[in-house]
């Protein structure tokens, strides 16, 4: 209920409220029992009801304007001294009462929720609901929000929420600091909304995970959930009832660390299309084939070891607790000390991994192996954000973030659901073909990373080119992307797949002819995204693009883009 | 046996009861009406109806207006009493006397509401 707020008040005011009832009524009646005095100090009968009322209402608000209407016998004035005392009590019970409420957690909590859920009720764009804003969900936060999505945020921290406000995003975020695994909660968020798009369990937690994933399956089959996992039988929990994403950091590191070891021009493309957008473009990685130094045997490291043995590297293990010393060749240690390193072999090593859940031994590890040996590629695992500085001066040939994984995944999933498509196909090309690619996105925003972007030509997302389309107009590839301020400079966008009903066709030809119902994946910066979505939703923007000729709405318009485009004048053919 | 039960049904069968006492008599005799009478209706239904605040059930929330209802017509009573002796000082004359009954039987009725709604309500219970 909306007014529970409300209600809470008058519960809690009942006690004090009744006091002052009961303070008023003795003193009223007492008032009009006691007998007066006129003014030649003869005795006079005691002050009616109305007077007494009067008299009292004064007195007890401390206004005090003296003895109305005669002045007091010496009995009245007993009786009004022992009334002062009493309603001063009275009052300051129900004021002292009433800021108790206000200051009272429970009461704040009930005003917070209330106002979360007006602003919840009000959206009126789609959102994703994000619960855990740790370093993944802020930077997911972030990321979303640079994008221009609107999202709701759940986080079990109160210190959390209050940084959120902090931060200025561009659109309006409602927080909450309360446990997502509550399904009334999840349902207060807005999980049953018409306007959610998806949910993102992205806690520290893997229980909690488990709890959101389950219960939006159950309340709310229709959205997609995308759910954090570290272990195996978390993963494979979420995944028996249909999890629509299950993003594990580790496999998909020790994945990708394979990759590109065994064909590092594909890793290099997969990592930019990935990346967040518009983030500076990743140094490339060049891991050598060889012999490799695991330092940490645990979840990651056993992940680790099951992703580069068919990529063609030896592993030797460094681990403290040697659970299964057989294969591959452990060595009991941590790997922090030169001894141990050297006992793994380190001179004859192309490679080291520090993959110990402890930061602080990792970068150990990773300081004392590149003094050791200074030609060594070193790959070290990041657990908190906390320690970037740390990790940024040593500056490892490659640095596992796992928060930072989940989120790019996370984005790449939820921005662009094309790209899942994209990342198949591209499995069957080889190393010449991926690199070329690499260069042509690299070029397209000086230095960062390409935004990925998908847009489907219907009504609703390219309506100009969607009408232009079904009236039989033929409408190459390569014609729309052209810049829409200046058609004679080409868009700096790389048009990566196109799905037709069923069809892929990857990497389309600008010769390509478009058709109603395509839906396009591409790369580009964010201004030549919106260049290019106005184009295709505004017909006239799609005539001067196409035609290079103004046609316009009306009068009105026509003016408005003569002076706000002097280079191309109307009536151009 | 729930204390705050018994404080609950003894405020408003009070408030009735004195209300019934107040309007009971011939309607224009000021001395079968007395104003002490009326006060002590207006202060026990007002006590009544903060007992019923903060109840968020159906039943609560028709107990509450019933109560607001006699309230208010025990108030203007009040009011009416306090102008025709006070302000006006034509006193308790048979018209303003009759005035005055009738709104306290006004709220007789809102009273008589709230108890029927309590018989209900404990007949309803289960526990």
């Amino acid at each position: 209920m909306v007014n529970s707020a409300f209600f809470l008040v008058l519960r809690r005011m009942r006690g004090p409220i009744i006091v002052l009832i009961v303070i008023y009524g003795i003193s009223v009646i007492g008032l009009t029992l006691v007998p007066g005095v006129d003014a030649e100090g003869r005795p006079a009968p005691p002050l009616s009801i109305f007077h007494a009322f009067y008299f009292i209402s004064y007195t007890a608000t401390t206004i005090g304007f003296g003895e109305i209407p005669t002045a007091f016998s010496d009995a009245q004035r007993l009786w009004v001294t022992f009334c002062i005392y009493l309603t001063v009590v009275g009052w300051s019970y129900s004021v002292l009462t009433l800021i108790a409420l206000l200051q009272d957690k429970g009461f704040q909590n009930t005003l917070t929720v209330n106002r979360f859920r007006r602003r919840i009720r009000r959206l009126k764009e789609p959102f994703y609901l994000i619960c855990g804003c740790g370093e993944t969900g802020n930077l997911i936060c972030r990321t979303l929000d640079r994008l221009g999505h609107a999202f709701v945020v759940l986080e079990k921290d109160e210190l959390r929420v209050q940084e959120i406000d902090l931060q200025d995003f561009k659109t309006d975020t409602p927080a909450l600091a309360a446990d997502a695994r509550q399904p009334n909660i999840l349902k207060l968020a807005g999980l049953q909304h018409a306007k959610c798009r998806a949910v993102l369990a992205v806690t520290n937690d893997e229980e909690a995970n488990l709890a959101i994933a389950i219960a939006v399956r159950l309340l709310n089959p229709g959205i997609p959930v995308i759910a954090r996992a570290r272990t195996p039988s978390v993963a494979a929990n979420m995944a028996s009832f249909g999890t629509d994403h299950i993003i594990n950091p580790f496999a998909r590191f020790a994945e990708y660390l394979g990759l590109a070891v065994a064909s590092p021009e594909r890793f290099r493309l997969i990592e930019m299309l990935t990346g967040l957008p518009e983030t500076p473009l990743p140094e490339p990685h060049r891991p050598p084939a060889g012999r490799w130094i695991l330092c940490g045997y645990g979840r990651f490291g056993h992940l680790l070891a099951t992703h580069l043995q068919p990529a063609g590297i030896d592993l030797t293990i460094i681990d403290p607790g040697c659970a299964d010393c057989a294969s591959p060749p452990t060595i009991r240690g941590h790997g922090t000390e030169a001894v141990t390193l050297r006992q793994a072999g380190i001179d004859s090593a192309a490679g080291i991994i520090a993959g110990s859940d402890d930061d602080v031994n990792n970068l150990s590890i990773a300081v004392t192996a590149s003094e050791l040996k200074p030609s060594l590629f070193v790959v070290t695992r990041q657990n908190h954000s906390v320690n970037n500085p740390l990790f940024a001066a040593y500056n490892a040939d490659f640095t596992m973030i796992p928060g930072r994984i989940v989120a790019q995944e996370c984005i790449a999933i939820l921005t662009t659901p094309l790209l899942a498509a994209f990342l198949d196909l591209l499995r069957e090309r080889d190393e010449t073909w991926s690199g070329a690619l690499v260069v042509r996105l690299q070029a397209l925003c000086d230095g960062r990373t390409p935004a990925l972007w998908a847009i489907k030509l219907n009504i609703a997302e390219a309506q100009g080119a969607y009408r232009a389309l079904m009236q039989g107009r033929r409408i190459a590839l390569g014609d729309i992307l052209r810049d829409g301020t200046d058609r004679s400079q080409a868009l700096p966008a790389a048009t990566l797949l196109i799905r037709r009903d069923k069809e892929l066709i990857l990497l389309p030809p600008d010769e390509f002819l478009l058709a109603a119902g395509d839906e396009l994946l591409l790369a580009s910066s964010l201004s030549a995204r919106r260049n290019l979505e106005l184009t295709l939703h505004n017909p006239n923007e799609l005539d001067y693009v196409l035609t290079g000729s103004e046609v316009s709405g009306s009068w009105l318009w026509e003016r408005f883009m003569r002076s706000g485009r002097p280079g191309a004048p109307a009536g151009e053919p | 046996m729930n204390l705050e039960k018994v404080i609950f049904g003894f405020f408003i069968v009070l408030a009735a009861t004195l209300n019934f006492g107040f309007f009971i008599g011939d309607i224009e005799r000021p001395e079968l009406h007395h104003v002490y009478e009326l006060a002590a209706a207006l202060i026990v239904s007002l006590i009544a109806t903060v007992l019923k605040f903060g109840d968020r059930t159906q039943i609560g929330a028709i107990h509450l207006s019933t109560s607001l209802v006699a309230d208010l017509q025990l108030i203007a009573a009040a009011i009416t009493w306090a102008v025709a002796v006070h302000v006006t000082g034509v006193g308790m004359t048979p018209e303003v006397t009759s005035s005055v009954v009738s709104l306290s039987g006004g709220a007789l009725f809102a009273n008589i509401v709230s108890v029927i709604i309590l018989i209900v309500e404990t007949v309803m219970l289960r526990r």
